[in-house]
């Protein structure tokens, strides 16, 4: 019998946070947690050897580690974006409320769209060639056209966003679906179920998995799609504070915001991932007695 | 015996159906193009609407038709500029491509296979693969000399944590049996590595290229439209397409869309194709 | 509330054939097949993978069309030449070779769900029957835990309570226990025995085990491989109440002697025929 991992009783298996605790503490009794700081420590080390230690050519161009942490959190920045300035909050918190707006709607229309493309054949005999063949198009290419269509500059950069979040959250619901195994469509009928219970009970759950994981893609696209536009088109937010940056040579604000946007958007793909397994606890239990 | 079985259970087979046969009674193909070209109606119709009913239909309205989106390309296609902007947009992503494929399978798979190199390097590579790599373009065009270069960096980045994480992904989901069956075979660590968990690994990095191809045409059209494209003659698709924006000419920005998606579509139906061609053993299922 | 319920329930298959199509190769699964089925009678359907056998289990719960014939659920056509495919309804009901409780839905979620559906029992009403009957088969500790989380055992058990909770009149086991080890099957075996006592439902169980077929049925048929025809029958005359002694007596080592041989023969036949079983 292992005494360090003594089997669970199923009665006692500890779920949602406790789960997520039970999983730290065990990590901590490993090498792993340990390694992971000297990962960064050697990265954190290296940039700041090449850049401000050794003054590589090239790499003297670049800001380094110290002078970005500096600058970020000084209260009187040389360059007027700090952890204390408001303007950044206001860069931050403009960027987000685009991305919520754009995953919002496409999140809204992505997931029943593609639920009742799986659902209904002919439904989706019709709309799938259509949504594969606007979909090879890079977002990036709308961007005139975007310019075009929709006048001033917050609905063309949220438009571009939710384009991109839209094919990917459309395609996955669709992937969702299509995953479900027969057997639970015949069992159900065998239940003596109406087509509206299949659909609720069949296949909104079924198709949870893939949805989610779509999700995540999503975001991370959107956010992708929003730097982008923000970069050539907008007036707030942190892809335009990135590009702003550069065209005035104050590069570090320009790392101030890679690495603001780096943070937020794993944050944003957190809380997708978290909302996802609070919808799907089955899975999470399952996959925890697996021992993942 | 097995003779005798076999040609009970099949009924003198009645003809097989032809392949042609199958694509013409195919229903769902036929749905598919008459919604195709509905859509395009229905779009001819909402930009024309403005000259034919007097009243313009919002967004759709501002956009060219079909019509003139035709004439813009017949035009186009004479031009050499246009076909080259196809090759330097094209050659920027296969470099980028490639370089991400070389160096990304490699760093993935050891992150799959050695635990001490995956704390180690694993960590600072999820911190920065949050960063959109299009956020990467300004201190890429400071540090590398030429525009090229910085483009292809840009271009590298975006499929390499992509390939990279769908490389470990892969790997790390071989079942562990398989490496235990070719160990109690007698293979040592070298074989283990070549036999069995590089082809296990090969569905996952092919799903990998496929997405990081998508990634990268966005991505250089991006670096394209912002850095200028560098190049007199073309300068890129993306180029193509800014400049189109720039010059008014907006029918031709959705010719260049569209080619963009013709390329793009082009380029992942050949990875798929390189990964089918790879993989006999996947073609059963 | 006991077996007297289900006194309907008599399959009547004649003559059914069937042809399958995939890629424009005809392919005869099943071929002229017939069979009697009385109510309340244990029909174990014997042969190996992928002959057809699960062809007619997924005819009578409507799944799939048949090509030529008529079947019979208590003098009414369930399906035939003018009308090749069944209405699936409760009152055939399927437990599934791999399982197919609702992973998203707990145990008791999963075996309320029929009742509820079908308008037959308000969501309160059900869950108390679904506790009940649950407990009933000693599943109650677990029955607020998801599929994934108990053992492939308590799962089974509790599909099987799933389909009986809509009083069927027949239930149709594809290969229930093929995926699990012996231990488990023969506490499935006398579970299911003991479900069948009380209930007196009709089953058509689908099985490559003779031994299983043998000790649970009432009569044993024993298929050839594809096309599947009647290839033996055999009724098993053994009392109830059954329990695993049983498989040591003299009756029934006569019985599996009587037919082993038949499906011995089927077997290797399908071995040299070397075709990869239609799942």
């Amino acid at each position: 019998m292992n005494e360090k991992n003594p089997p669970l009783n199923i009665q006692e298996a500890p779920t949602g946070f406790a789960l997520t605790i039970h999983n730290w503490k065990k990590s901590l009794k490993t090498l792993t947690p340990y390694l992971m700081f000297i990962g960064v420590t050697l990265w954190i080390g290296s940039y700041y050897l090449l850049v401000e230690g050794w003054q590589l050519p090239r790499f003297n161009k670049l800001p380094g580690p110290v002078e970005v942490i500096t600058e970020w959190t000084s209260r009187d920045p040389d360059w007027g974006i700090s952890m204390f300035s408001p303007i950044y909050y206001e860069h931050i918190i403009v960027s987000c409320r685009r991305i919520a707006i754009a995953f919002a709607i496409a999140t809204c229309v992505g997931v029943p769209l593609g639920l009742f493309m799986g659902w209904s054949k002919i439904f989706r005999d019709y709309s799938f060639p259509i949504l594969e063949t606007l979909r090879p198009i890079p977002i990036l290419a709308w961007v005139p056209l975007a310019i075009l269509m929709f006048s001033g500059f917050e609905t063309p950069v949220i438009f571009l966003a939710t384009l991109a979040s839209l094919f990917v959250t459309t395609l996955n619901t669709l992937l969702g679906v299509d995953s479900i195994d027969e057997e639970y469509f015949r069992a159900a009928k065998c239940l003596g179920s109406k087509p509206h219970h299949i659909f609720w009970h069949i296949v909104i759950p079924g198709s949870l998995p893939f949805i989610f994981t779509g999700l995540q893609i999503s975001i991370g696209v959107a956010w992708f799609s929003l730097v982008a536009a923000e970069m050539v088109s907008g007036e707030f937010g942190l892809g335009y504070m990135i590009m702003d940056s550069y065209m005035n040579i104050t590069y570090v604000t320009m790392v101030i915001g890679m690495l603001t946007l780096g943070f937020v958007g794993w944050v944003s793909s957190a809380i997708v991932r978290l909302a996802g397994n609070r919808m799907m606890q089955w899975r999470v239990r399952a996959l925890a007695l697996e021992g993942r | 015996m097995t003779n005798a079985v076999q040609s009970e259970s099949i009924i003198s087979a009645p003809r097989k159906k032809s392949n042609l046969e199958k694509l013409i009674r195919n229903k769902s193909l036929w749905r598919g193009i008459v919604a195709l070209i509905g859509a395009v109606i229905f779009w001819e119709i909402c930009s024309q609407s403005k000259i034919w009913f007097g009243v313009e239909i919002p967004w759709i309205g501002k956009v060219p038709p079909p019509s003139e989106v035709l004439e813009a390309w017949k035009k186009i296609f004479y031009y050499s500029g246009y076909w080259e902007s196809w090759y330097l947009s094209t050659a920027r992503v296969f470099a980028g491509f490639i370089i991400a494929m070389l160096l990304g399978i490699p760093f993935g798979l050891m992150l799959a296979v050695n635990r001490y190199f995956r704390d180690v390097f694993f960590p600072p590579f999820e911190i920065l693969r949050p960063i959109p790599p299009l956020a990467w373009v300004p201190a890429s065009i400071i540090f590398w000399p030429t525009t090229e270069m910085s483009i292809a960096f840009v271009t590298f980045l975006g499929a390499f944590f992509t390939i990279v994480i769908n490389v470990l992904g892969g790997a790390r989901n071989i079942d562990v049996q398989y490496l235990r069956a070719a160990q109690s075979m007698g293979a040592k660590q070298w074989d283990l590595f070549w036999k069995v968990v590089l082809p296990g690994t090969l569905p996952s990095i092919w799903t990998g290229a496929a997405v990081g191809m998508g990634i990268t045409w966005e991505v250089v059209l991006a670096s394209e439209m912002i850095s200028g494209g560098g190049q007199q003659g073309g300068g890129g698709l993306g180029f193509f397409i800014w400049s189109s924006y720039m010059g008014g000419t907006v029918a031709q920005v959705i010719v260049g869309m569209i080619s963009i998606g013709i390329a793009g579509y082009l380029s992942s139906s050949l990875i798929r194709y390189i990964g089918v061609i790879s993989m006999p053993w996947r073609r059963l299922f | 509330m006991n077996g007297q319920m289900n006194s309907l329930g008599a399959i009547s298959i004649r003559n059914v054939t069937k042809i399958y199509d995939p890629e424009g190769v005809n392919v005869m699964a099943v071929d002229d097949c017939s069979l009697e089925i009385a109510s309340g009678e244990v029909c174990m359907i014997v042969g190996p993978s992928g002959c057809g056998k699960t062809t007619l289990l997924n005819a009578i719960a409507g799944f799939h069309s048949i090509t030529e014939g008529e079947i019979y659920l208590d003098d009414k056509l369930l399906c035939g030449p003018s009308k090749p495919k069944a209405d699936q309804g409760a009152d055939r009901m399927v437990v599934f070779q791999h399982g197919a409780l609702f992973p998203w839905k707990t145990l008791v979620e999963n075996v309320a769900y029929g009742p509820i559906v079908q308008g037959v029992m308000s969501k309160a009403e059900a869950h108390e029957k679904a506790e009940h009957m649950l407990a009933e088969a000693g599943i109650e500790d677990v029955a607020n835990k998801y599929p994934g989380e108990v053992s492939s055992g308590m799962a089974r058990r509790s599909e099987i309570v799933r389909a009986l909770i809509n009083d069927p009149k027949v239930l149709l086991l594809d290969e229930p226990y093929r995926a699990m080890d012996a231990l488990t099957k023969s506490i499935m075996h006398e579970s299911l025995l003991e479900v069948y006592d009380r209930t007196k439902v009709t089953i058509f169980f689908i099985t490559h085990d003779l031994e299983e077929a043998i000790f649970l049925g009432d009569k044993v048929v024993v298929m050839t491989t594809r096309p599947a025809t009647l290839k033996k029958t055999v009724d098993v005359k053994i009392s109830r109440p059954r329990d695993y002694q049983t498989l040591t007596t003299e009756e029934f080592r006569v019985l599996v002697e009587e037919t082993k041989d038949a499906v011995h023969e089927e077997a290797k036949k399908a071995f040299d025929a070397g075709e990869r079983e239609m799942a």
